[in-house]
C-alpha cells in the first residue's frame, strides 16, 4: 500500500493496490464488506508466508536445543574429536563431518566438468529438436528418488566397483607419493569412493540445469562479437560465456554441493558405515546424514539422542550456508541481468 | 581472401582443441544418459517381475524366507503422500499468493523468498529431526501423522516457488481489468489470477508429489515401519521407502526381490508424474 501510496503513477507492477485504495470510494455501502474481507485474505496469505518465513528459524532452535546436552558437555571438542563410542557415552563428530565433506568433494570433483559439458553440449551443439528430450532425460535424473541411487549402488555400482574398477585404480596409484595415499587398501566396493561417484550422478541434474538457465542469459550479441572475431566454440564458451556467467555458475556448484552434502539414502547404502578417520577413499566411512539415518532409532539414552542431534545441526549450519552462498550468486548474476536491460 | 590462412598451425590447433572439448561435451551427455538409462534397465529386470505379480498389490510385507506383496507399504504410502500434500498445498499457494500478489518486493516477502529457496534443497534428514523432536518427542511414538507432517515441510517449498513464480507470470492488465469492475482484491486473486495461473500451480503441486513419494530420509524418525495392515494415522504406518531400506539391507534373498519391485514401482510413479507435470504445463502456458 505504502509503495503504492508513494509511487502510483510510476508503479506499473503495482498497480492494484494503489487502484484498491482508491476504487471504493465512490461505492460507500460496499466499502464495508470488500475491505472487510480483503483485509481476511491479505492477512490470511500473510500468516502463511510468515510461517513460511519462521520454518528455517524454528528448525534451527529446535536443533539447538535438542542438542543442548552435549553442546554443554562437549563444546567446541565435538567437532574435533574423533571418538564415536556410544557404548561409554563419548561421542565426537569428526569423522562422519569428514566423510560428508570427502564425499561431496569426490561428488563435486567428477560432477562439476561432467554438469559443464552437458550445458555446453545443450546449449551450443544440440539440435533444436534434440535440445528439449535430451533436457529432459538430464533432469528425470533428478527425479529418481535418492533411495532408489542407493539401492542401485549397492547392488550394481558396488560389485563392479569391487571387482573391475577399484583394483585398477588401486595399481594405477600404487607407490605414487600423496595421491597414492588415497587409494590404497583392499577395493571393497562400499566406502566413500563410491559414495561420491553416486553422489556426483545425483548432483549433476541440478548444477547442469542451472549452467544451462545461466548461459541461456549471455547475450547473443556478445557471443556474435566473438565468432565474428574469428574464436571456435569452444572459445566462445571458454574465454566468453563462462567469465560472463561465473558467479551463476558457482552459486549452480554450490547449490550441487549443498544437495550432496545433506543426501542421506544414496550415501547410507554405500559408504560403509565405519566410524574410522581413513585417508583412503577405498575405504568406508560415515557421513553425517548416514550417521542420523542409522543411529537415530536405535540411540538409547539422552546424550546418545543429543549427539545426533548435535550431528543433525551441524549438517543444518553447513548447507544452509552453502545454500545462501549459491542463492546470493544466482541473485547477483540476475540482478546485473535485469540492469543491463 | 579470408583473415584466417587454414594451413596456419595456431589455428589448426585452436580447431584441434575445439574438436576434441566439444567431443567431450557430447560425450558428458551421454554420460549422464548412460546412468538414466542403466537405473531404469535395472529397475525393470530386477523389478519387473515382482510388479506382474497380483500378490504384489494384494498381500502384506511378509517374514523373511515366505511369499508376500506389499500391499500395507503402498497403502501406508499413499496415505502419507496424500495427507503430506494436503496439508502442505494450501500453506504452499496461499504464502505464495502473499510473495506475488502482496509483498511482492517489500522484506518479509524478499527474506521468505530466500528462506524458502534454501529450504528448498535444506537436507530432507534434518525435516525428519525437526519433526521427530517437536512431535514424535512429545506423544512418545511415532505416528502416520508425524511422516505426513514431514512431507508436508517438504510440500511447502516446492508449492510456494512455484505459485510465487506462476502468480508473477500472469499479466498485470488482467488485474487492471478487475480491479477497474469494482472487484475486490481477494476475488481477483482467487478468480482471475488463479485461473490464470492454474496450470502452473498444479505443476508444482505434481512436481512436490513426485518429491515426497521417494522420500525416505524424513520418514525414519517419524513414522518407522509396521510388518501389518494398518491406515491408523496415529500408530506407526508401513511405507514403500522405509520397507525398501529394510528389505534391501537385510540378507534375505525374497525381501531383496519385492525391494527391487517397490523400486521399480516408485522410480516409474515418480518420473510418470514429472512427464505429467511437465506436458501439463507446456500445454497450457
Amino acid at each position: 500500500m505504502r509503495a503504492g501510496a508513494l509511487s502510483s503513477a510510476a508503479d506499473i507492477t503495482n498497480p492494484i493496490q494503489s487502484m484498491s485504495a482508491t476504487a471504493p470510494k465512490s461505492s460507500p455501502p460496499r466499502q464495508r464488506s470488500a475491505k472487510w474481507d480483503d483485509k481476511f485474505f491479505e492477512l490470511l496469505t500473510k500468516f502463511f508466508a510468515f510461517l513460511v518465513f519462521s520454518i528455517l528459524a524454528a528448525i534451527l532452535i529446535s536443533l539447538f536445543v535438542g542438542s543442548s546436552l552435549t553442546l554443554e558437555k562437549y563444546g567446541m571438542r565435538f567437532i574435533f574429536s574423533a571418538n564415536w563410542d556410544p557404548v561409554q557415552e563419548e561421542f565426537g563428530a569428526l569423522v562422519p563431518i569428514y566423510g560428508t565433506l570427502v564425499t561431496s568433494l569426490v561428488a563435486m570433483v567428477i560432477g562439476v566438468p561432467i554438469s559443464f559439458g552437458i550445458a555446453l553440449f545443450l546449449t551450443e551443439l544440440a539440435p533444436a529438436w534434440l535440445k528439449r528430450p535430451l533436457g529432459t532425460a538430464i533432469e528425470l535424473l533428478a527425479g529418481i528418488p535418492s533411495i532408489i541411487y542407493g539401492m542401485w549402488g549397492l547392488f550394481v555400482l558396488v560389485p563392479i566397483f569391487q571387482s573391475h574398477v577399484q583394483p585398477g585404480i588401486i595399481r594405477m596409484f600404487e607407490g605414487v607419493p600423496f595421491v597414492g595415499a588415497l587409494f590404497q587398501g583392499p577395493p571393497l566396493g562400499i566406502g566413500m569412493l563410491t559414495a561420491g561417484v553416486i553422489l556426483s550422478i545425483m548432483v549433476i541434474p541440478f548444477i547442469a540445469s542451472v549452467m544451462r538457465d545461466v548461459f541461456e542469459l549471455v547475450p547473443a550479441v556478445l557471443k556474435e562479437t566473438a565468432y565474428g572475431l574469428g574464436a571456435t566454440t569452444w572459445e566462445v564458451m571458454w574465454k566468453v560465456v563462462l567469465p560472463y556467467t561465473k558467479a551463476g555458475v558457482i552459486g549452480g556448484v554450490m547449490l550441487g554441493l549443498g544437495r550432496a552434502l545433506g543426501e542421506t539414502m544414496a550415501v547410507t547404502f554405500v559408504i560403509g558405515n565405519a566410524n574410522r578417520l581413513a585417508v583412503s577413499l577405498m575405504a568406508p566411512g560415515n557421513s553425517i546424514a548416514s550417521s542420523l539415518a542409522n543411529e537415530f532409532t536405535e540411540a538409547v539414552g539422552d546424550l546418545y539422542t543429543s549427539a545426533l542431534m548435535e550431528l543433525g545441526l551441524i549438517l543444518f549450519l553447513i548447507t544452509t550456508v552453502v545454500l545462501a552462498l549459491a542463492k546470493l550468486l544466482l541473485q547477483r548474476l540476475a540482478r546485473n541481468e535485469g540492469s543491463r536491460t | 581472401m579470408s583473415v584466417i590462412n587454414p594451413h596456419n598451425k595456431l589455428y589448426l590447433a585452436r580447431k584441434r582443441v575445439n574438436r576434441i572439448m566439444l567431443s567431450v561435451s557430447g560425450l558428458a551427455l551421454a554420460f549422464g544418459i548412460f546412468w538414466l538409462v542403466w537405473i531404469l534397465l535395472t529397475l525393470l529386470y530386477q523389478g519387473g517381475y515382482a510388479l506382474t505379480r497380483f500378490s504384489f498389490f494384494t498381500e502384506m510385507t511378509p517374514p523373511p524366507g515366505s511369499d508376500g506383496g506389499m500391499a500395507n507399504a503402498i497403502a501406508g504410502s499413499l496415505l502419507m503422500v496424500g495427507f503430506g500434500t494436503l496439508i502442505g498445498t494450501p500453506i504452499g499457494i496461499l504464502a505464495g499468493t502473499y510473495l506475488a500478489e502482496y509483498g511482492r518486493r517489500s522484506w518479509l516477502a524478499s527474506a521468505t523468498r530466500f528462506l524458502n529457496d534454501v529450504l528448498l534443497s535444506a537436507p530432507s534428514i534434518v525435516i525428519g529431526l525437526f519433526v521427530y523432536s517437536l512431535y514424535v518427542s512429545h506423544v512418545k511414538h511415532f505416528s502416520g501423522w508425524a511422516g505426513s507432517f514431514a512431507l508436508a515441510l517438504l510440500v511447502i517449498p516446492v508449492v510456494v516457488r512455484t505459485t510465487d513464480d506462476m502468480l508473477g507470470l500472469v499479466p498485470g492488465s488482467l488485474r487492471e481489468a478487475a480491479a477497474a469492475l469494482g472487484c475486490p482484491t481477494w476475488k481477483m486473486v482467487v478468480f482471475i489470477t488463479y485461473r490464470a495461473a492454474r496450470s502452473g500451480i498444479l505443476t508444482g503441486v505434481l512436481l512436490a508429489v513426485a518429491r515426497i513419494s521417494g522420500e525416505t530420509a524424513p520418514l525414519l524418525f517419524t513414522v518407522l515401519n509396521n510388518q501389518f495392515w494398518s491406515v491408523d494415522m496415529n500408530a506407526p504406518l508401513a511405507n514403500l521407502p522405509v520397507v525398501i531400506f529394510q528389505f534391501a539391507m537385510s540378507p534375505y534373498e525374497d525381501w531383496h526381490r519385492l525391494a527391487w519391485g517397490g523400486a521399480a514401482l516408485i522410480t516409474f510413479a515418480v518420473l510418470f508424474l514429472n512427464i505429467i507435470a511437465r506436458v501439463l504445463f507446456r500445454k497450457n502456458v
